[in-house]
């Protein structure tokens, strides 16, 4: 998230009137220590693999993303155009920072990295509107065993 | 909202993890969200990340140039902008070249065009409603889509030489002084009274950032 006034006036507007509502509980768990951690990327850029369907404009879905696949396979379909790609057209890692994660997995600072990992496409949506696919996501990974989520919103 | 476990970042929107090509400062973010997975002391952690990203700032950008000599604007003729468009990417694409082999990977190509295609398609709005060349979406998606890969490609292309550009400056500089920002542009208005609601919807709400509405084709 950006400092408001780094923003263009008319971004930051947008961004104070847009609805926050509070989540009705505090959910916590805790786990083993980050070196046995199995750490899943979950992203709202709108990723996935080129040959994969885009995301539409009211698409609440996710599309999966192969921990084995190279970062650079991967293209964005978000629908807004109100924040840079720029970053991303020249390193994956700016979003979906699967690179560092291997770094770290091979440095034995986190247990592993998942063999799924998943995007959807973050544009606007209420809490309750994206929560169904939330809660197949937290189903598949924790088939995948994952323990750890990195949530990388865009 | 209260989230267990939140790391705020100061990065602009789109570069969470800071900026493109810096995988030390990269994994100091991660370790430093990753770590709040250590701490007993939730529910509710929100921390803040203590440095800003490594990113150029704008007044160290005199070296950054448009890497083609565009001309000045011509008179905004629907014609004319196609055939400005199309010239504009012949002389852009050694540069589109040069980023694809150096990167070894492009974000372009979403809609399944050529770019000739691309600027085609977008172009025929001006005429109608085109035939979808898209398999498989909506035409007003086809149109999101091709929207998307026309700026993904100059904007490559603009960042292929070695020297850094803010995200603002490279923004300023498609919208401001590209002809195809200018047929974006064009195309907003006339694409907001298309008579496909999925048409409208992308040309009032997606079709150019809301920082760059203020401009005129």
């Amino acid at each position: 998230m950006v400092r408001l006034n780094d923003l263009p006036d008319t971004d930051a507007r947008h961004l104070r009137t847009k609805e926050c509502p509070p989540f009705d509980s505090e959910p916590w768990v805790t786990g083993p220590p980050l070196a046995e951690r199995r750490v899943a990327i979950v992203t709202s850029a709108g990723l996935h693999r080129r040959d994969d369907r885009s995301f539409d404009m009211r698409d609440t879905g996710y599309r999966v993303i192969d921990g084995t696949l190279s970062a650079d396979a991967l293209v964005m379909t978000h629908s807004s155009s109100n924040f840079d790609r720029t970053g991303f057209q020249q390193d994956v890692n700016v979003v979906f920072p699967i690179d560092r994660l291997r770094e770290m997995a091979a440095a034995g600072e986190i247990g592993s990295v998942a063999r799924f990992h998943y995007s959807v496409m973050g544009a606007g949506w209420l809490p309750h509107e994206i929560e169904p696919t939330a809660a197949e996501l937290a189903g598949l990974l924790k088939e995948d065993a994952v323990n750890a989520v990195l949530l990388s919103p865009v | 909202m209260r989230p267990p476990r939140f790391l705020w970042v100061p990065f602009e929107l789109g570069r969470p993890f800071g900026a493109p090509g810096e995988p030390a400062f990269q994994t100091k973010v991660v370790r430093s969200v990753l770590a709040l997975l250590d701490r007993q002391d939730g529910p509710v952690i929100l921390e803040d990340f203590p440095e800003d990203a490594p990113a150029v700032s704008e007044e160290d950008m005199t070296g950054w140039a448009c890497p083609i000599n565009l001309p000045k604007p011509a008179a905004a003729e629907e014609p004319a902008m196609l055939e400005e468009v199309l010239c504009e990417i012949a002389q852009l694409a050694p540069w589109y070249a040069f980023a694809l082999e150096g990167r070894g990977r492009s974000t372009f190509g979403v809609a399944g065009l050529e770019i000739e295609a691309v600027a085609r398609f977008l172009h025929a709005f001006f005429d109608g409603i085109p035939d979808n060349p898209v398999p498989g979406v909506t035409l007003g998606d086809a149109l999101r889509l091709a929207n998307d890969d026309i700026r993904s490609w100059y904007l490559e292309a603009a960042t292929a030489r070695p020297g850094a550009a803010s995200s603002r400056i490279l923004a300023d500089w498609f919208w401001g002084e590209t002809a195809a920002g200018r047929l974006l542009l064009a195309l907003r208005p006339v694409c907001a009274k298309s008579p496909d609601a999925g048409v409208r919807l992308v040309a009032e709400t997606q079709f150019v950032p809301r920082s760059q509405r203020h401009r005129h084709a």
